[in-house]
């Protein structure tokens, strides 16, 4: 039994000690051995993994491969970002680029955004509400698979050029930033710097949390089932659009609270981090941690952010090989992800290859162990799309064999 | 009228760009269910294939033509070694084929980047493309038409080979019921390669022809790629009829959204079309009847 | 055990833990909340040399247009380190990649000041990069020295602006149009905030000057095709284009400006973000004859531009272009430089008082810093794209034109800012 096997395994005090190991690491290691700036990098990287977080559950658990998480992180993002601009403008005033390239006048639809426990809400309200409305849309008319992930990528897309587009009233490309406060609170001030630090981190463990019990209940149960073998999930009388929905709306208002925060910690919000391109990189860390496994999204996301700062200080260019190499090594050859090389290589004896086990045989009613090697079997048993309604995972599988 | 006219046109030839560039993966995608990201990034090596090209031949003529063919080869050879390397191993995979391309896609472009310089190329127009013919009082830039030809001339030969040609119609009969071809004794591995090797192909003299129109740069796949996936959706998988369809009616809709509204506002507007549309019938314009649950 | 109970446990844990967290700095946050001293600098100036930062994208989408003004940046210090250095320290230079992302380029600045200890940092480019970096520099109490034209409208003390502001190169492109007759104006832009501030300002000019906007589009970013665009130009009936497009979109517009069988001597087009750099990439064939607004080009006829296209083609090789933007880079290191050497000291606020009239003899002449607006006074110029691909000056300011970003000397721009 592998050590990430265990941790989503129900074992109460293991989770315990695990939460209390990493309470220790973000809470007290870290601020005492890290600079202001280095910690600060830290929580942005820790925003990141919230998406990371919300992701595992939609893609890993779910099989949903959300390429559109920047259109949630970004909603969340740039609703705080008003909250914080209408707030450095003080009562009844306007935000400074609306005066340089708009009409010098707050649009209606910014005003409700001046009250901070409006704005908070909104941040989880309005991502989750669109996540819901969309999500029942395309679920319940059965568009999923590579449909479903180009649906979302166009939106992203959709999205960016919209927030570009409509610069007297978004910010433009230059996007939303120059904050002075958060909340009351001084940004240039490091102490509360550090402070928002530990509000991060705060946020992404409680995020774990929640993922972790909603993995290991009944409906955990239930979205692996839909993912492996949606049909057989339908004829047991279950509505799989629904489990879908509800992975997708906490994904999306994971995303929505990474971004909501990622504001403060980089003080800057504009299209370029919501459009397409970032939407995809916020798979690649999910990917090589290990897109089913409780942990491997945050840490892969954490690891592939600080590899990319670090690496291109040296080699701008080279982090670009090293960043697409190694995504392809991995989704290619270790679609479970690092996490299943460490269960693989803790495992005797070692399983001959991460080719999944033949077919979702079982029932669904019983994927504890399909959860368990979730980790080597991953997506691989989705629907293809050329065949929308067809159980045909098993039929490609067979001749996926033959091609090997 | 002339209006209308001159937007009408720009629908066409808009339409005949998205068509080139979405015709290749109609068949990795639509036929073999590949999302291949990296289907912009071998429109790249066919761009500076032209480029290439045209510092070996000095008359912009022949190097253009030729360009099409050695595109194709160099377009279809990449996407070989891809398929070889990468993609046949994952044919039961398909989301994950998405984010493998997109990590080749990201190496292919930096490649791009670093052997030919990061600003962009120019390749010249040969001088029968120049300026523009008068069609009904219009004045129509020739190499609009010669698009449109070509993404003509492509789409009815993709069309014969499938249709008339033994590998036609080993294609069809793979994509239709792969189990049931290869006991027959189809080889489906032979038939997968050559199938990405011509859609890998289709890209790259879809490149070719962009470097008529636009910029040639590392970045240029990337502009197309989202585009030329929307065009595949909406026409339906598995009918190459559907993504022609498509590709004039987006390439129409943008323009004459364009024209009332701006260039962003009518991207928008086509993107939520798109979305409205696939609600409405989730599975494209065109479909193939398949058997299935539910 | 059911899932509800056990989230019932797990939750109350982890808000405790947050809360232990929080409860731990809230106090200190809110005394610290009242001061608003900027932190003490780390600079380090006792040895003999000197930490300076150079911040472009060399990677992703800008790396095109940044790395052409890294180039001229290392040129620079390498020529003022050969001569000896800054009141005698060497420039030790941290470079860094801004990767062409706004966030990034705020969270290399930040490292370059707090964690380098640079005494200042030369890069950005798009306004969106200087945006993010703004905050940083005017919190940490840092100074940038950004080398392109922009829009204008903005005016830090912390920030050096080399490049022209809109009174440099927006208002004398006009003026030029103005003066050779032209009554009817299209305006063609890239979907950001420079076309869209540039154009605010052409339209009130236009207001004031009896000439006439006959459309306003915009493109978006990396769009490709122009053909909507153009016909809507033809169909517009103007005598002038200003375009403000930006990278690759202007190698799609003029192509189809071309094909469509528009031509130059009929209907200019004056560019403002098309240089010496871009003319290759987009074709002398296609931009023959159009015009540029711009405060250096390559073909001044000066001793000291001569010796810095010597310098530079010795240096990247005889086939590399100057530009305007490689140009301000390149000044704006002297000028930082000079203005250190006045102030006998690399602190900010030193620098800062001593900046008023520092001046140096750039390749595009003499420019002389104001040390009110942190501007530079700068020459205006027109040019046209020649068949060698290289721009030759058609008309000139004649002198420095003082700098003016918010327009204030200008009635017509009352109402703008």
């Amino acid at each position: 039994m592998t050590a990430l096997g265990l941790l989503t395994r129900p074992g109460r005090a293991r989770t315990l000690a695990g939460f209390a190991l990493a309470a220790v690491v973000l809470f007290a290691v870290a601020p005492v051995v890290l600079s202001d700036f280095r910690l600060n990098l830290l929580a942005k990287f820790l925003c990141l993994a919230m998406v990371a977080v919300g992701i595992g559950l939609a893609w890993g658990r779910g099989g949903m491969l959300t390429l559109g998480q920047g259109v949630f992180f970004g909603l969340g993002a740039y609703i705080m970002a008003m909250h914080l601009k209408l707030a450095d403008a003080g009562p009844g005033g306007v935000p400074d680029f609306m005066t340089l390239y708009g009409t010098g006048e707050v649009p209606g639809w910014w005003e409700p955004l001046r009250s901070a426990p409006v704005a908070l809400a909104a941040i989880v309200v309005v991502p989750c509400a669109l996540a819901a409305i969309l999500g029942y849309a395309v679920f319940t008319r059965r568009v999923r698979g590579a449909y479903f992930a180009i649906l979302s990528q166009a939106l992203a897309a959709a999205f960016a050029i919209l927030l570009v587009g409509q610069q007297k009233v978004t910010g433009g490309t230059n996007g939303l930033n120059g904050f002075r406060s958060f909340f009351g609170y001084d940004l240039t001030d490091p102490v509360n710097k550090r402070m928002i630090f530990f509000v991060v981190a705060g946020v992404l463990l409680v995020m774990v949390a929640i993922v972790r019990q909603l993995m290991v209940s009944r409906f955990g149960e239930l979205l692996v089932a839909v993912r492996d073998q949606e049909n057989r999930v339908r004829f047991l009388g279950y509505d799989p659009a629904l489990v879908k929905v509800v992975a997708y709306v906490v994904a999306a208002g994971m995303a929505a609270i990474g971004g909501a925060l990622f504001v403060p910690v980089v003080g800057i919000i504009s299209p370029a981090d919501v459009g397409v391109v970032p939407s995809i990189a916020f798979l690649v860390g999910v990917a090589i941690g290990g897109r089913a496994t409780l942990l491997g999204p945050v840490l892969g996301a954490v690891a592939v952010s600080w590899a990319q700062t670090s690496l291109s200080e040296s080699f701008p260019s080279g982090w670009i090989y090293v960043q697409g190499a190694l995504f392809i090594v991995v989704v290619a050859f270790l679609p479970g992800g690092l996490a299943s090389l460490v269960g693989k290589l803790r495992r005797t004896p070692p399983q001959a290859s991460p080719t999944p086990p033949p077919g979702p045989s079982g029932p669904p009613a019983a994927p504890r162990a399909a959860a368990v090697t979730g980790a080597a079997t991953a997506t691989a048993t989705t629907a293809a799309p050329g065949a929308p309604t067809a159980p045909v995972p098993t039929v490609r599988a067979a001749t996926g064999g033959h091609d090997d | 009228m002339e209006v209308i006219m001159s937007q009408l046109f720009a629908g066409l030839s808009l339409g005949s760009v998205l068509l080139l560039a979405a015709l290749g993966l109609a068949l990795t995608f639509g036929q073999m269910g590949v999302i291949n990201m990296a289907h912009g990034e071998f429109m790249l090596a066919g761009a500076y294939t032209a480029y290439v090209m045209q510092g070996i031949f000095a008359d912009a003529g022949v190097s253009l033509m030729l360009s099409l063919v050695v595109g194709f080869l160099v377009g279809g050879t990449l996407g070989l070694l891809l398929e070889m390397t990468l993609i046949h191993r994952m044919y039961d995979r398909p989301l994950d084929t998405l984010l493998v391309t997109w990590g080749v896609a990201l190496v292919l472009q930096q490649a791009a980047r670093n052997i030919f310089g990061a600003p962009n190329v120019d390749v010249r127009a040969p001088e029968w493309l120049k300026g523009a013919v008068d069609i009904l009082g219009l004045a129509v830039p020739r190499t609009r038409l010669f698009i449109i030809a070509l993404a003509i001339a492509c789409v009815v030969v993709l069309a014969l080979v499938l249709k008339l040609t033994p590998l036609g119609r080993r294609i069809r009969a793979v994509v239709q019921n792969r189990s049931l071809a290869e006991a027959s004794g189809i080889s489906t591995k032979a038939t997968d390669r050559l199938t990405f090797f011509i859609g890998s192909g289709l890209a790259s003299i879809a490149g070719v022809a962009l470097t008529l129109l636009g910029s040639i740069g590392p970045t240029l796949g990337t502009n197309y790629i989202v585009d030329a996936f929307l065009v595949v959706v909406v026409g339906g998988i598995g009918q190459i009829k559907g993504a022609v369809i498509a590709a004039f009616a987006l390439g129409i809709l943008q323009a004459t959204i364009e024209y009332s509204t701006t260039a962003s506002i009518a991207k928008v507007l086509v993107f939520v079309a798109i979305v409205a549309f696939l609600q409405a019938r989730p599975q494209g314009l065109v479909s193939v009847r398949q058997r299935g649950i539910a | 055990m059911t899932a509800s109970r056990r989230l019932a446990r797990v939750l109350p844990a982890s808000v405790l833990i947050l809360a232990l967290g929080l409860s731990g700095c809230g106090a200190k946050a809110e005394s610290g909340s009242t001061t608003t001293s900027a932190a003490a600098s780390c600079v380090k100036t006792d040895g003999d040399a000197v930490k300076i930062g150079f911040l472009n994208s060399l990677s992703g989408t800008m790396a095109i247009s940044e790395q052409t003004v890294r180039d001229s940046l290392d040129l620079a210090a390498k020529e003022i380190n050969a001569a000896g250095g800054v009141l005698g320290k060497q420039l030790e230079i941290v470079a860094e990649d801004g990767a062409s992302e706004p966030t990034v380029f705020a969270e290399k600045a930040e490292k370059l000041i707090t964690s380098d200890c640079v005494a200042a940092v030369f890069g950005g480019w798009t306004s969106s990069s200087r945006k993010a970096m703004l905050p940083v520099f005017e919190s940490k109490n840092s100074l940038l020295f950004y080398p392109v034209q922009y829009e204008g409208l903005e005016s830090s003390k912390n920030i050096f602006y080399t490049g022209a502001t809109t009174n440099q190169q927006i208002v004398p492109g006009m003026d030029y149009l103005k003066e050779q007759g032209k009554t009817k104006v299209f305006l063609v832009g890239s979907d950001y905030v420079f076309p869209q501030t540039a154009n605010k300002i052409i339209n009130a000019y236009a207001e004031a000057n009896g000439i006439e906007i006959v459309g306003e589009e915009y493109a978006p970013m990396g769009h490709t095709d122009f053909s909507t665009i153009v016909n809507k130009l033809k169909a517009s009936g103007a005598d002038a284009v200003f375009n403000t497009l930006n990278g690759d979109s202007n190698v799609a517009f003029f192509k189809e400006y071309k094909n469509v069988g528009l031509a130059p001597d009929t209907l200019p087009v004056v560019s403002v973000s098309i240089a010496e750099e871009e003319v290759g990439g987009i074709g002398v064939d296609n931009v023959e004859g159009q015009l540029t607004a711009w405060n250096y080009y390559q073909t001044i006829d000066t001793p000291v531009n001569a010796t810095f296209v010597e310098a530079f083609k010795a240096e990247y090789g005889a086939d590399r272009v100057t530009s305007d933007p490689m140009e301000a880079a390149y000044a704006s290191l002297y000028l930082w430089k000079n203005m250190v050497e006045k102030a006998e000291s690399f602190d900010v606020a030193d620098i800062q008082g001593a900046a008023d009239g520092v001046s140096f003899d750039a390749p595009e002449g003499t420019v002389t810093i104001n040390g009110d607006n942190h501007h530079i006074a700068k020459t205006a110029l027109i040019g046209e794209i020649g068949p060698d691909g290289l721009i030759h000056t058609v008309w000139s300011s004649g002198e420095p034109i003082e700098p003016d970003p918010f327009l204030t000397g200008y009635e017509w721009a009352a109402g703008l800012s």
